[in-house]
């Protein structure tokens, strides 16, 4: 998580230099959530679509930091190649499919790679995980991968990330229940709630929750409180947050509280975590620097098909009729 | 012995999961049920664990099916109508359409559409959807109008490694019989003529092929040669069959089940008059269905979309510009 911030950290000066193109969109304040969930989830195992404040849980999940730079600065080497950006990145083939912008569309997705496990017969202990906010909870496609994830009983870990805010609507336009995690009940999946500020706790519910689906005990829904400490993106100011949210509990930064928690349990000196940052600093200026020197995308070079069959096909395949 | 449409469906499926183990379906009632129309009829019992029913919730079945894609399987999902798939749009247009182009990863994934007008269906259960996918980047759309294309196609197509939108039309299923389900098997994005002549092309698509050659028989009493393209295929568009055929006959007309504005009659218009504008003797002409909903009475229905009578007028217009 510290190294998604001081990375993040980078992105937003970047942005402000003009040196990024469209969006840069951050996790500040939802790091532990985010981390908490790729640390429990399995590299080259599990299933993650991580979604739009999630650098901290694909950093955690294994993702390479020249993956984002690259994708963020537009380099031709990376996963996207210029045709996508910022945080609409993936590497499907690892078990890290690329989001669309379009929310709730991660749900039923990942729940189809572990249909086709399950199916291939292959799913063992393998758990499926995705991040969303409490915005996406209003729509259609969240309802119906939930709801079929439930019918299937898969092992689907959906971590909601209440900051209270979708973009400037706050919860109380976005939905009437009294708590998000009730929505677990008429799913008929397993609920969970934890403070998204508390490290420790986040930690434990997330590994709990994903240790559950492990097990097969089907769905699980994790509802993390806390507060964007950003704009939706780096374009906005935020300045529809209310001061005395932003003064209250959940405007405490998990970050700071982790480097507490570390401390105060002897888990991590202070030393060690200064020496981390200087080390994640180093990481990310080379991240940044290797993407800056690559290659643009050509558009002369690209070949302008959006399909993987090239046509006209002139052989056709055998098959028999019946 | 007979082979229906729909039998020809049915048919390729049970190919196609016999030969492939990747494949399975997934759609509302397509288990036990055998599906709406029976397309997936014995499916389930013969093949364990790959038909599944899908809960009422068309954008999380190609959600989950795209995530199957993803780990290895090719699926075929089966809307109950096409008109349905209006709620699948988001995860068909962006989710599936762009993965290729965006990731580098294929997503082979079929979609079947029972698509256009039967008496009686209404505006919900009668829609044509192919020129709404065809727009969109990254699909392939296909639109069999024989026993044979409707079971060559539907292999050919599963097999395809991008996102395949298969239009079937409900009219055809259990109305078109054949001999036999084999016919001359082209290659999909191949169109066919269908019926030759010299003197005007009647450019159409599933169905409405049907309804050009009884138009084409009826002007043939009065000694017209009409000349009846099948595209099979909208996307991609065989416009090199397409350009030959008006070279040879100097006038054009593209028949579509589908609503007026835009669409794959459009685009065979546009392209025509675009790269074979010195091949025409006549403005090239278009005919399809009415700008309003598709209506429910037979009666209205009937005169909603094109037929054998309708196409002869616009021919006869054509034929004598």
């Amino acid at each position: 998580m510290l190294k998604a911030r001081i990375l993040e950290n980078k992105l937003s000066s970047l942005y402000k230099a003009g040196k990024i193109v469209g969006g840069v969109y951050l996790g500040r304040g939802q790091e532990a959530v985010s981390a908490a969930l790729g640390t429990a989830l399995i590299q080259g195992t599990d299933f993650f679509a991580p979604l739009i404040r999630d650098q901290a849980g694909r950093t955690a999940f294994g993702e390479p930091l020249i993956d984002c730079t690259r994708t963020y600065l537009g380099s031709v080497e990376g996963p996207m190649r210029g045709r996508d950006g910022n945080i609409h990145r993936g590497r499907p083939q690892v078990g890290m499919p690329a989001m669309i912008s379009h929310l709730g569309a991660q749900v039923p997705v990942i729940a189809g790679m572990l249909f086709a496990k399950r199916l291939q017969g292959t799913l063992g202990g393998r758990v499926g995980a995705t991040c969303i906010g409490d915005g996406a909870t209003s729509t259609g496609a969240f309802h119906e991968g939930l709801n079929l994830a439930a019918v299937e009983n898969l092992p689907l870990v959906v971590v909601i990330g209440n900051n209270q805010f979708a973009y400037s609507t706050p919860n109380h336009r976005q939905f009437a229940c009294a708590d998000l995690v009730d929505k677990a009940r008429g799913y008929g999946v397993a609920g969970h709630s934890v403070d998204g500020t508390d490290l420790l706790a986040t930690a434990s519910v997330i590994t709990e929750a994903v240790a559950k689906a492990r097990d097969g005990c089907g769905p699980q829904l994790v509802v993390a409180r806390l507060l964007r400490l950003s704009g939706h993106g780096e374009h906005d100011d935020g300045a529809y947050v209310p001061p005395e949210i932003r003064g209250g509990h959940f405007g405490r930064d998990c970050i700071e509280v982790a480097m507490r928690q570390l401390v105060e349990n002897s888990i991590a000196s202070v030393d060690e975590i200064l020496g981390w940052q200087e080390q994640f600093a180093e990481e990310v200026q080379r991240a940044v620097a290797q993407a800056q020197q690559e290659q643009a995308p050509d558009p002369y070079q690209e070949d302008w098909t959006a399909l993987a069959t090239r046509f006209p096909l002139t052989l056709i395949p055998e098959n028999p009729a019946p | 012995m007979s082979v229906t449409y729909i039998d020809a469906i049915r048919e390729a499926q049970e190919t196609l999961l016999r030969e492939d183990p990747r494949v399975f379906l997934y759609g509302q009632d397509i288990a036990t049920f055998g599906g709406a129309f029976k397309a997936t009829k014995g499916l389930a019992e013969e093949f364990p664990n790959r038909v599944f029913d899908a809960p009422i919730s068309e954008d999380a079945m190609i959600g989950l099916a795209v995530g199957a894609a993803i780990e290895g399987m090719r699926p075929i999902v089966e809307m109950q109508f096409a008109d349905f798939s209006s709620l699948a749009f988001n995860q068909i247009i962006n989710q599936a359409a762009t993965h290729f182009y965006r990731t580098g990863m294929p997503i082979p994934l079929t979609v079947r559409l029972p698509s256009g007008g039967t008496p009686g269906s209404g505006p919900f259960h009668s829609q044509s959807m192919e020129g709404i996918y065809a727009h969109y980047p990254g699909l392939v759309v296909l639109t069999p109008a024989t026993v044979s294309d409707a079971y060559h196609m539907l292999i050919d197509g599963v097999k395809l490694d991008d996102p395949v939108i298969f239009c079937e039309h409900k009219f055809l299923y259990r109305w078109l019989k054949s001999k036999s389900i084999n016919g001359d098997h082209l290659p999909i994005g191949q169109a066919r003529i269908i019926r030759p002549g010299k003197h005007a092309t009647v450019v159409a698509y599933s169905a409405m092929v049907h309804e050009a050659v009884r138009a084409a028989d009826r002007l043939a009493q009065d000694g017209w040669e009409i000349e009846v393209v099948d595209l099979r295929s909208v996307k991609p568009l065989d416009l090199d069959t397409i350009l030959a055929s008006v070279a040879r006959t100097g006038r054009l007309l593209a028949v579509g089940e589908a609503f007026p504005w835009g669409g794959v009659t459009a685009e065979v218009v546009s392209r025509v008059s675009e790269e074979g504008f010195h091949l025409l003797d006549a403005p090239p002409q278009r005919l399809n269905a009415r700008d309003t909903p598709v209506p429910y009475h037979p009666k209205l229905w009937a005169a909603h979309r094109p037929t054998p009578e309708s196409i002869c007028e616009a021919l006869r217009k054509l034929l004598t510009f």
